[in-house]
């Protein structure tokens, strides 16, 4: 079969740092060639080199075998190369229409806008591939999972013959991401030559023909889909078998720490978000909520920890320990013992540049035991740093004068697990998404902390998007869907579903949907 | 790995911001040269006057003093992304404050406490000015830009009207001095040097202030928490921080900076206030809080240089018009940002 991109002995180096080093790799045309590994392995620069924002240190680039040295992506998208960022490049105030004829109007300076006969293109486009999305409708007003409709609108526009996706499924949720890969599969199926970055092993296995593995800044291997297994892959990622699911005993609840009776959240807009929400998580367990994102997890959070917009109508109780805590201000909840790892680690948990140290302290930072006069005692900081360095396994230089933002994903979350898991009088601990862009050695440690807190009596509310985390964790289930948890697996049914994994996640699929 | 230390960032921002000094000051030259004098020469004249001669040197103290405590209120709200262009009518209603606190000071008073009198009252009329931009812009959402605006403009107007209507010394454009215990006592009084020059104590005052500033933003609890504040606003909420009340005494403080420039000016120099007595200072301290990176403590040679161009451009003003050195200023501050940004490329 024909090749569409070959890349011969390619480096990158970024001054003494090498992020790829001596790749060669030919994707053929009319697949769906996907390149996975842990963060940090280099994906993201191997692709930014095909798609011309990188200029490799050496070695050569061909597309459909003629030799190429892109200096910017223009180049590249001439060559019928085209992007869908992990952010989208959408221009929020314009329309669809003309955000995907942004960059291509072909039109003279001044003569208006050939709208119409890009409509009709667009719709043509929208329609064979199952791209849904209303042509006239303000970028604003779309969902995720429709602006990234928009990306491949534009591409298709643009005619290229080479896409990439560079994590697509991260925004989405999973029906958005099953319909992604409908629209992959009929994009490839139309022979478009498809180059998909993601670290999520099912995705890969589901849709990819071909897979390559990268491992710092190697190829380690490049395999057909059909011929290898998620174990296989992930040990290839790295370097070594990896426990898919950590050991999980059985948990001896006690008393009940958190509980949430009918529960209700209205926007000012009117629209309801939480209804009739009931459930108690106890001490000693970790109550997992099963859902597709956007049925009431957010604002859920937001009741938890104190963050509701101000004119958004709140009913309902929600008590911790017996007393409530609806109205009280976020800096008075981490005193009644709550803590809260939130799903957006770099936006809403960490100050990137701040010291790995300052950020172990961030939220906790009025705590007396570190205060000296008025700033903090660098010596009961370096101390507790030190602690929870080595136990929660944290690798960063000194910890006093390294940046956060220079850490690796994995590393930056476990900084933010470290000092949410030990906050002193700690009763309820709120995990939304603990493992989100995290690679897999590093979910694996922070799986089994995880369970290690709800050994020490901890009562954990436990929200993700991926089902599979909910199962190997979870001590009862709870399944959310629309702003209501609809059923409730127990204990009991909980251990004993388990056993068939497979069988208990389809299950779970129909509380949700 | 790729990313540079803090220690070098430092370093290099240093390297950065002596380069774009260097690169200003060879434009300068070219300038001078095009005009018909000999750059050596009149560089030469400018050290021999400000740094080479007691009284230059007194002069030069005199103009970083002001400079430093309006650089200080701009680079302290801008800690926390407010950019507080009201430095001139918050230095305008502290002077006229500090003036006016001083005429109705009984004669008797020790001058100690008339002198800390008027200073505070100086600093909390600054303060007020500028958290008035802060609550607009915290309760009704006025953009601190155009709130400063205004209210500079406000605050001139109202200086005038009092000055011209209500208390200047007929005939005149000022007021009746201030009593004499409330003067600041001249760094030549009191030490002998810098001859005859306005330099007085209110220098050690900035200076405390500047030191101040540093401390609270870090090495402070309460620096730690505005940082972050100003840093990452959301990620400020999630941590508890209120970022509003932050927001406010950020202006507060950088207010109260600029009310105490007019201890300098007015308690330690003119004695009275009179029309203009700021002459537009105030907005020199954005640019000198540009090129210190809004850091209190590079605030100080920051300050001093703006004071050698300003001074030193006077004294040269026989031969080569002082305007030369305006273009200096503003060519330093273009190119500190063009360089960074190119640096930033290089990474």
């Amino acid at each position: 079969m024909a090749v569409a991109v070959r890349l011969s002995a390619v480096s990158k180096k970024f001054g003494g740092f090498t992020a790829n080093s001596n790749i060669s790799l030919s994707i053929e045309k009319g697949r769906i060639h996907a390149i996975v590994g842990e963060n940090g392995a280099g994906k993201s620069t191997l692709t930014k080199i095909i798609y011309g924002m990188h200029l490799p240190t050496s070695g050569v680039l061909f597309i459909e075998d003629k030799a190429r040295r892109f200096t910017s992506p223009r180049e590249a998208i001439r060559a019928g190369i085209g992007m869908v960022h992990q952010h989208f490049m959408l221009v929020p105030e314009l329309s669809v229409t003309e955000n995907i004829i942004l960059g291509h109007e072909r039109s003279h300076l001044f003569a208006p806008l050939p709208l119409k006969k890009a409509k009709a293109t667009i719709k043509q486009d929208a329609e064979s591939y199952g791209l849904a999305v209303d042509p006239d409708a303000l970028v604003t007003t779309l969902s995720v999972g429709e602006q990234q409709r928009v990306e491949i609108l534009k591409l298709l526009f643009r005619q290229v013959s080479i896409m990439i996706f560079d994590e697509p499924t991260a925004v989405l949720t999973p029906s958005e991401s099953e319909q992604l890969f409908e629209t992959l599969r009929s994009l490839r199926n139309q022979g478009k030559t498809i180059i998909l970055i993601t670290h999520k092993l099912d995705e890969v296995l589901s849709v990819a023909d071909t897979i390559s593995v990268m491992r710092k800044g190697e190829i380690v291997g490049t395999v057909a889909a059909s011929s290898v297994t998620k174990q296989e892959l992930a040990w290839m990622m790295v370097g070594r078998t990896i426990l898919m699911s950590v050991a999980n005993p059985e948990a001896t609840p006690g008393k009940t720490v958190l509980s949430l009776k009918n529960l209700g959240y209205q926007t000012r807009q009117g629209e309801i978000k939480l209804q009739h929400l009931t459930l108690q998580v106890r001490a000693g367990e970790i109550y997992g909520i099963a859902g597709v994102e956007g049925n009431g997890q957010n604002e859920l959070l937001q009741i938890l920890w104190g963050l509701t917009a101000k004119e958004a109508i709140i009913c309902g109780e929600a008590t911790l320990n017996g007393t409530s805590i609806i109205g009280k201000k976020t800096a008075q909840r981490v005193l009644t013992g709550i803590s809260l790892v939130p799903e957006n680690r770099l936006r809403h948990a960490v100050i990137t540049d701040y010291t790995v140290s300052e950020n172990l302290l961030f939220g906790r930072h009025r705590e007396r035991s570190f205060h000296h006069w008025f700033g903090f005692s660098s010596a009961v900081i370096s101390n507790y740093a030190e602690t929870m360095i080595a136990d929660f396994d944290i690798r960063c230089g000194a910890p006093a004068t390294q940046q956060l933002s220079t850490l690796s994903g994995g590393n930056q979350q476990k900084v933010v697990l470290a000092r949410e898991f030990n906050r002193p009088a700690i009763s309820l601990l709120i995990l939304a998404q603990p493992t989100r862009g995290v690679d897999i050695g590093a979910i694996e440690a922070i799986h089994k902390k995880i369970i290690a807190a709800r050994q020490r009596g901890l009562a954990i509310l436990l929200l993700s998007s991926e089902l599979d985390e909910i199962v190997a964790l979870s001590t009862r289930i709870g399944c959310i869907f629309k702003g209501s948890i609809v059923h409730e697996f127990c204990q009991q049914e909980v251990s004993l579903k388990k056993e068939s994994e497979h069988e208990f996640l389809k299950e779970i699929g129909l509380h949700i949907t | 790995m790729n990313n540079p230390t803090t220690m070098n960032r430092t370093t290099l921002r240093f390297f950065v911001t002596f380069l774009s000094l260097l690169t200003a000051g060879g434009i300068c030259a070219l300038l001078i040269a095009l005009a018909g004098r000999n750059p050596l020469i009149i560089f030469q004249k400018m050290f021999s006057a400000t740094l080479g001669s007691s009284y230059g040197m007194g002069q030069l103290i005199f103009k970083m003093t002001t400079l430093l405590l309006v650089g200080l209120a701009v680079a302290i709200p801008f800690r926390l992304r407010l950019f507080n262009i009201g430095g001139e009518g918050q230095l305008l209603l502290g002077a006229f404050t500090a003036a006016m606190t001083g005429t109705i000071l009984p004669e008797s008073i020790p001058p100690i406490a008339a002198i800390l009198l008027c200073t505070l009252a100086a600093m909390v009329a600054g303060a007020c000015w500028a958290l008035l931009a802060g609550v607009l812009k915290v309760q009704c959402g006025v953009n601190e830009v155009i709130g400063t605006i205004m209210l500079n403009f406000i605050a001139q107007a109202i200086t005038g009207y009092l000055l011209t209507y209500h208390f200047a010394i007929p005939s005149t454009v000022h007021t009746s001095p201030i009593v004499k215990a409330a003067a600041i006592p001249t760094l030549y009084k009191v030490t002998g040097w810098f001859t005859n020059s306005p330099a007085n104590l209110s220098t050690l005052l900035a200076i405390s202030m500047a030191l101040l500033c540093w401390f609270l933003l870090f090495h402070s609890r309460f620096g730690y928490e505005m940082r972050a504040a100003g840093l990452q606003p959301d990620a400020a909420q999630y941590g508890g921080i209120n970022a509003k009340s932050h927001s406010l005494s950020a202006m507060g403080l950088g207010g109260a900076a600029a009310g105490l420039g007019a201890a300098n000016i007015i308690l330690g120099y003119k004695h009275y206030f009179e029309a203009g007595a700021t002459g537009g200072i105030g907005f020199t301290g954005i640019t000198v809080a540009l090129l210190a990176g809004a850091h209190p403590l590079w605030l100080i040679p920051s300050a001093l240089f703006f004071g050698f161009t300003e001074y030193g451009g006077l004294t040269v003003n026989a031969l080569i018009p002082k305007e030369i050195f305006m273009i200096i200023q503003a060519l330093a501050i273009i190119l500190v940002i063009s360089f960074s940004a190119l640096e930033k490329r290089f990474h």
